[in-house]
């Protein structure tokens, strides 16, 4: 059923290193733009929290703006719109960006902010789960907030939302497909050339689909192996320890006002 | 319609003495969780309009016995037979034995969507197939029983434990049962609120209601029960009336049992 | 691609007088976007009810079927679970209704379909969680009461079950109403679809996408200000105060 896989294209290339190229970058883009989501998301994340009301309301604006516009809509928008808005230097040169990196490019930015916005979410509602006793504990030690929360909240927060985080990592891989509306030929736009070129739709989706799932497959055991990892020592569903949790002031979600 | 306590002492399952037969009959009942045996052989037998209450140390298979006498568990082996119907695993039988059984919980489980009224019209209407308008009359009525008519139309969730629980006894009562099953009724409650609820149960007692209750307020015992069944590891240890049962029990473990829960 | 914008030198340049003239064509566009999303909703809701009452009852075979239909079409994008059910739905129908031939519907009521099968799958999860939620002892009472199945979940079971996820449901479809945007791999006219169309002809695809951005933008920050409306409201008082 999937021998489509090792006819030959018109371009002398085996299909099934069409799906692989597509795969290359599904995966750098997923890579690549989780990172950078990452770091985004916790700095928006921690500033939604803030104490600081411009902090606050900045992240606030920027999480309403990157959830609330569809991905498809933002790709147009780095891609089309982007280089029309810059001074007509900047615009040109973006726009003479070779092949694969003028499309790259943008969706690479568009993946990573849209990302981010989602992962800043899920931080302030580790941030929140903590209990209210954590910061009153380090503002009686005599830590200054940026200390509390570098040393004691965001540790604690970022254990706590490595489940919900593993279904943004899940999350990404799935949106780069998004990217092929604006020319990236990432997994699913190979599959659908292949499809259209020798109409074995089966084989071709359905290899693009046992490759996704594979990923999916791979993204789950990464997230239970780090949740596995940086599991704070006693903590868990006991009855003790819920009790535990409870002394430490637990229960009550916190807002920074 | 008076308690027949007399005769009611004197009745095995296998006789009918007094010429009237038992509303509920179990006979060696097994209920096993696994390798643990919560019930293991137990034999009942209650009269019409006779108190039952059942107490024991945690983990005797109280619990267990009275939540399968309207099948909420089922048994594995034994016999139950309700109002003349041999509970088996159809359906039909079931729902039929449930009709007639009222059941009231130790966590209440009254339905917080539902105002009190509701709560008490919804099987009623349901099941009984009755009117709206009848079920309403007959919830009223019965919350006036239990004195709480005036909450008829607030949500549980606005309502003390001891009022929470006193409309879940007006929710079964509006079934029209012929016997009601109490697992603990006061457990869950602040100590405060115990006696308004006891106090209604000692008036659906006088009214002559077949009530098995597992519970351990024993000044309700006293009260209101025709006979005290202790209970230790699955077995029933001990049946008698409850002056003699608190005074002179006749089993060694009764008497530890005893020893511990009056000061 | 990029080069055929009408290209204004600076900002000052962009005319947004051409959206006015555009307006009505986007409106289609976007009814076309919300009719989409309700029927997607609709048909997600009543099915996504279906598999979770499935799996929560665990019916032997049906379950576990059910349960690998949603953890595939989660695992993979929307856009190629556009792309299959493109392919599938002719030929299935065809199969079962047709008498072999494949029978093509065309791509909107493919769509239709599509997005209410895929939704299913997310509607499904938020309601078996749900559903795990509620009270064991509620069903107990319903059963002491010997109130039918059906009963029993017509009045007791699920109306708690949606009370409390509410807001998960707003919120999911929140996220459908946004991915019904995809439906732009297949050429039909939604919102973008008639923001692209109108930019070919008219040239302007900046002043195009931008009011498509702030359409969508306020349309789903009011609808997620619901949401935080409904989760305040709709905490289910709880039944055991002491």
């Amino acid at each position: 059923m999937f021998d489509v896989l090792f006819e030959r294209g018109l371009d002398g290339r085996l299909y099934g290193l069409y799906l692989l190229s597509g795969l290359g970058w599904t995966l750098v883009l997923a890579f690549f733009g989780w990172w950078i989501a990452f770091l985004i998301g916790i700095v928006v994340g921690v500033g939604r929290t803030a104490s600081n009301k411009i902090v606050s309301i900045a992240s606030r604006l920027y999480v309403e703006v990157f959830r609330n516009i569809p991905l498809l809509v933002q790709m147009f928008l780095w891609f089309f719109v982007l280089p029309e808005l810059l001074p007509s230097t900047a615009g040109s040169w973006i726009k003479q960006m070779p092949p694969p990196w003028g499309a790259f490019i943008p969706a690479l930015i568009c993946l990573a902010l849209y990302t981010a916005a989602r992962i800043a979410e899920q931080v302030r509602a580790g941030i929140e789960a903590l209990p209210r006793g954590q910061s009153e504990a380090s503002a009686a030690l005599g830590l200054a907030p940026s200390q509390a929360y570098r040393f004691v909240i965001v540790p604690q927060a970022m254990r706590l939302i490595v489940p919900s985080l593993t279904s943004e990592v899940m999350g990404i891989y799935k949106n780069t497909s998004v990217a092929m509306t604006i020319g990236v030929l990432e997994l699913t736009a190979e599959s659908r050339q292949i499809s259209e070129m020798t109409f074995q739709t089966f084989a071709a989706f359905g290899s693009a689909t046992l490759i996704y799932l594979s990923l999916a497959l791979c993204a789950y055991q990464l997230m239970t192996y780090i949740d596995d990892k940086v599991r704070i020592p006693g903590t868990g569903m006991t009855k003790r320890r819920r009790l535990l949790f409870v002394a430490a002031g637990g229960g009550k979600a916190r807002r920074h006002e | 319609m008076m308690t027949l306590r007399g005769e009611k002492i004197m009745l095995q399952p296998e006789s009918d003495a007094s010429g009237t037969q038992p509303i509920v009959m179990v006979e060696r009942l097994v209920r096993r969780y696994g390798a643990f045996t919560a019930l293991n052989s137990v034999s009942l037998a209650v009269g019409k309009g006779e108190k039952i209450v059942i107490c024991g140390p945690s983990g005797s298979g109280k619990s267990t016995l009275i939540r399968c006498i309207n099948h909420i568990e089922r048994h594995d082996s034994g016999r139950i037979v309700v109002d003349g119907i041999e509970l088996r695993d159809q359906l039909a039988d079931i729902n039929s034995v449930r009709r007639e059984v009222g059941m009231v919980f130790q966590s209440f489980n009254l339905f917080p969507h539902l105002s009190v009224s509701e709560n008490c019209m919804l099987a009623p209407v349901k099941v009984r197939k009755l009117t709206r308008a009848e079920a309403r009359d007959r919830a009223m009525t019965i919350l006036r029983k239990v004195r709480i008519e005036d909450q008829a139309d607030k949500y549980p969730g606005q309502l003390s434990g001891g009022q929470q629980q006193r409309v879940a006894i007006a929710r079964a009562l509006c079934m029209q049962p012929k016997v009601m099953l109490f697992d603990e009724p006061t457990s869950a409650l602040d100590p405060e609120m115990v006696q308004e609820v006891l106090d209604t149960m000692v008036g659906l007692a006088r009214d002559g209601m077949t009530m098995l209750c597992v519970t351990h307020e024993m000044g309700f015992a006293r009260e209101v029960a025709d006979r005290v069944v202790f209970m230790d590891q699955g077995t029933i240890v001990e049946e008698s009336p409850p002056e003699s049962f608190f005074q002179a029990a006749k089993t060694e473990r009764a008497r530890n049992f005893l020893k511990q829960i009056i000061r | 691609m990029r080069q055929a914008a009408g290209r204004p030198d600076a900002m000052s340049d962009l005319d947004f007088t051409v959206v006015l003239r555009a307006w009505p064509y986007l409106l289609s566009g976007l009814q076309f976007s919300f009719a989409l999303t309700v029927t997607a909703f609709a048909i997600g809701m009543v099915l996504g009810t279906t598999f979770a009452l499935i799996q929560h009852h665990e019916v032997p075979v049906l379950s576990q079927v059910v349960r690998s239909y949603i953890a595939l079409i989660r695992s993979i994008p929307l856009i190629l679970v556009l792309f299959w059910f493109f392919f599938l739905v002719p030929v299935v129908l065809g199969r079962f209704v047709g008498g072999g031939r494949s029978i093509p519907i065309g791509p909107t009521y493919t769509a239709f379909i599509t997005f209410g099968l895929f939704e299913a799958a997310y509607y499904s999860e938020i309601i078996r969680v749900g559903l795990r939620s509620v009270n064991k002892g509620q069903f107990e009472a319903c059963q002491a009461l010997a109130l039918s199945s059906f009963d029993t979940y017509r009045s007791v079971i699920m109306p708690q079950v949606l009370k409390v996820a509410s807001p998960i449901i707003l919120s999911q479809t929140i996220i459908l109403f946004q991915d019904t945007s995809l439906v732009y791999v297949l050429s039909l006219t939604d919102l973008v679809g008639a923001a692209s169309k109108m930019a070919q002809l008219n040239g302007r695809l900046v002043e195009m996408y931008l009011t498509v951005a702030v359409i969508y933008l306020a349309i789903c920050s009011a609808a997620s200000q619901c949401v935080a409306v409904l989760r305040k409201r709709n905490e289910l008082p709880r039944v055991v105060r002491q």
